[in-house]
């Protein structure tokens, strides 16, 4: 008797959390009630900086370039984020920075689709939106500021090769992963500089480390083995470069073979110091952040709103120009080397 | 109802009901959380600006809903005295199966539908693990943990699918209208009424706490143990597969990481809310107001522009606290009825 009543109220238990979760979803309509932000007036120079997560150097660098941009037009700057670099702990910062009602938020985004509705809402409410490192889709936010193109990215690299073997030689490039997007247009814009400008400079191989550590290193091995002329490497990418480094750092090849490539100094420094490389690239991200929030207090001010053509001082970095699809450039790639890297830590 | 009539014919107290009924009602856990959470939100409101306005009843709520639906059917496997840590993987699962399948051409109604079928089949494999194979559910369910996360993000990789139906994805977000208050509310109230009336108000609510004060106790009396315990993973299951389907139509994106970490959060609301880890005692009202609490905090925080570590640091805290002065709590009443024992004892030793 109470076994049968428990069953069927299990039973009815269970159908009834089917059914109303089931009925719950099919709620149709949109209520949707306006948002009373305080944001949208050309005085509020609040920023707010929105890494993709706290405590990574490469964004402590940025918003220290944010926050003595701001400090110098007199804003207040604010940092927030998540701990770990996912979209949905960002969208919580997103709206908590609506409803302080900032005068803008310079966000590097964890997702292009997944924080856009947050970003819309906060612009609705009169917040600025700048992406920077990192972009959302266009239609959420106002300006990017972009930190290299692909042809700057190619140019910097192919220059800095063309300059360590004397324009002459076999080199070849240890790039990510056979599909990444951004290494293969690189790729390709590098393969075309070289036969242009420097007929001289053969690219032996393209191999592919998977941006894996180990296997960046055995590429780099492998590599030296199979073109024992071989006199320079490429590595479009931080893992690649930091292996091969490594790799050439203990061989016999060290000093030999010039390894260029895009890196960070943090990784790089030893192999700075100890020789094995002389000059690798990468974007600045502390002119990264200063330009940023330089672009965040033009769009406040209503100096610029983003369309294409618009001008605006960027402080010590000058005047920059607001390109197609809202993007401003940040110029071309920062080249690092002996004499600079002690100041950078990320 | 203060007194209950033994096999024995005496009188007997239970201490519990010692007391008259407001200070029964008032003196609790639930109680104090619940003023906890009034006096937080008082303070907030009048301290940290820009939180009294309307929008951030909205976002509070749209933030802990997966939360609060999660908590439901963890409140009821944790009276029983097990628990269930697979449930933020389910959610990453689940909203990672509504991604492929929408994916892969599928009406986002039907690839709910898979995603609510595949949260009953991982619920329902905890519950076989720990009712029919016997195992320990926190062993179980820390192997299920990392087995749906694998299963998730081995679907998907790193990549996210974003192309929801645009209807979805604003419902998820939409408010009420003529209030400020999500429509996923609706869903959850409707669950937490299930929920309340089956733990609370039928024999099978009574039989959970049974199970968690004593399991043989409650075998001997005719509750199949086995049999509500499945029932209740499965519950978990489902609830969270449903959360995790809300969680891909608020972000407007299936990721393989989706809601990482959010068991914790739950069991802390659960915790926090009054219900004790050894099972057999707890309140749903308590787990509702704890889990608005650790939001309310946590978004009065961000707004004063705190970090997110200290944030942690202060949810920590507030949990250690609660379980602390829980256990001292109960040590001083035990101490305090201590003298005043003899009549009931006399009584009750007789069988």
């Amino acid at each position: 008797m109470t076994f049968a009543r428990k069953r069927v109220a299990a039973i009815a238990a269970v159908a009834v959390t089917a059914a109303l979760t089931l009925a719950g979803c099919a709620d149709t309509g949109s209520g949707g009630s306006p948002t009373d932000g305080a944001g949208g007036d050309s005085e509020n120079l609040s920023i707010t900086f929105l890494p993709k997560n706290l405590g990574n150097p490469y964004f402590d660098t940025s918003s220290k370039g944010g926050s003595a941009a701001v400090e110098e037009f007199g804003g207040t700057f604010n940092e927030v984020g998540p701990a770990e670099a996912t979209p949905d702990a960002q969208v919580s910062y997103i709206n908590t920075a609506t409803q302080q009602g900032v005068g803008a938020l310079v966000v590097s985004a964890n997702d292009p689709n997944a924080i856009c509705d947050a970003l819309n809402e906060a612009r609705d409410a009169g917040v600025k939106v700048v992406t920077f490192d990192s972009d959302t889709n266009p239609d959420c936010r106002d300006l990017f500021i972009n930190q290299a193109t692909a042809e700057g990215i190619a140019k910097i690299q192919v220059d800095l090769i063309a300059e360590q073997i004397g324009d002459d030689g076999e080199i070849a490039i240890l790039s990510a992963s056979a599909n990444a997007t951004n290494q293969n247009a690189w790729i390709e814009d590098m393969e075309q500089l070289l036969a242009d400008e420097h007929p001289n400079i053969t690219l032996v191989e393209v191999v592919y480390g998977d941006d894996d550590d180990q296997t960046s290193f055995d590429k780099t091995a492998a590599l030296l083995q199979s073109h024992p002329n071989l006199k320079g490497i490429i590595s479009p990418t931080t893992v690649g470069i930091a292996a091969a480094a490594r790799y050439l750092s203990t061989s016999d090849f060290k000093g030999k073979v010039a390894l260029t490539g895009l890196g960070t100094p943090n990784q790089m420094r030893e192999y700075v110091e100890d020789g094995t490389v002389t000059a690798f690239a990468l974007w600045n991200p502390e002119d990264l952040g200063y330009l940023a929030a330089w672009a965040a207090q033009a769009l406040i001010t209503g100096e610029i709103t983003g369309a294409e053509g618009d001008t605006f001082e960027a402080g010590k970095l000058g005047s920059y120009e607001v390109g197609a699809d809202a993007t401003v450039l940040l110029g071309d790639p920062y080249v690092f080397d002996a004499d600079n890297i002690g100041d950078f830590d990320f | 109802m203060t007194t209950m009539t033994g096999t024995t014919q005496a009188t007997r107290v239970i201490p519990g009901h010692a007391k008259p009924l407001w200070r029964r009602m008032l003196l609790t856990r639930e109680s104090a959380i619940i003023g906890l959470l009034v006096l937080v939100v008082v303070v907030a409101s009048v301290t940290v600006r820009g939180f009294g306005q309307p929008i951030t009843l909205t976002y509070l709520l749209l933030d802990i809903a997966p939360i609060l639906l999660i908590a439901l059917p963890m409140t009821l496997i944790m009276v029983t005295g097990e628990i269930d840590l697979s449930v933020g993987s389910m959610v990453g699962l689940s909203s990672v199966v509504t991604g492929v399948a929408v994916q892969a051409g599928i009406p986002f109604e039907a690839a709910a539908l898979i995603a609510l079928l595949v949260g009953v089949v991982g619920g329902a494999f905890n519950g076989f693990l720990v009712t029919v194979v016997g195992l320990p559910s926190l062993a179980v369910t820390i192997g299920t943990l990392a087995l749906f996360r694998g299963l998730a993000v081995g679907l998907l990789g790193t990549t996210a699918v974003t192309d929801f139906p645009e209807t979805w994805t604003a419902l998820a977000k939409a408010r009420i209208a003529g209030t400020t208050i999500p429509y996923i509310m609706v869903p959850f109230l409707i669950l937490l009424v299930v929920f309340v009336i089956l733990l609370h108000f039928t024999p099978f609510g009574r039989g959970i706490y049974a199970i968690g004060l004593s399991k043989d106790a409650a075998r001997f009396s005719g509750v199949d143990v086995e049999r509500m315990k499945f029932i209740l993973f499965v519950l978990a299951g489902l609830v969270a597969a449903f959360a995790g389907i809300f969680y891909t139509l608020r972000f407007g994106s299936a990721r393989g990481d989706n809601a990482t970490g959010l068991e914790l959060q739950v069991i802390a609301a659960v915790v926090l809310g009054g219900v004790s880890v050894f099972g057999g005692r707890g309140a749903l009202h308590g787990v509702v107001a704890a889990a608005v609490l650790i939001g309310v905090i946590s978004s009065a925080l961000r707004l004063a522009n705190i970090t997110s570590d200290v944030i942690n640091i202060v949810t920590g805290v507030l949990l250690v606290l609660s379980v602390v002065a829980a256990s001292v709590l109960n040590r001083l009443q035990q101490s305090r009825r201590r003298p005043g024992r003899p009549p009931r004892v006399a009584a009750s030793t007789a069988t």
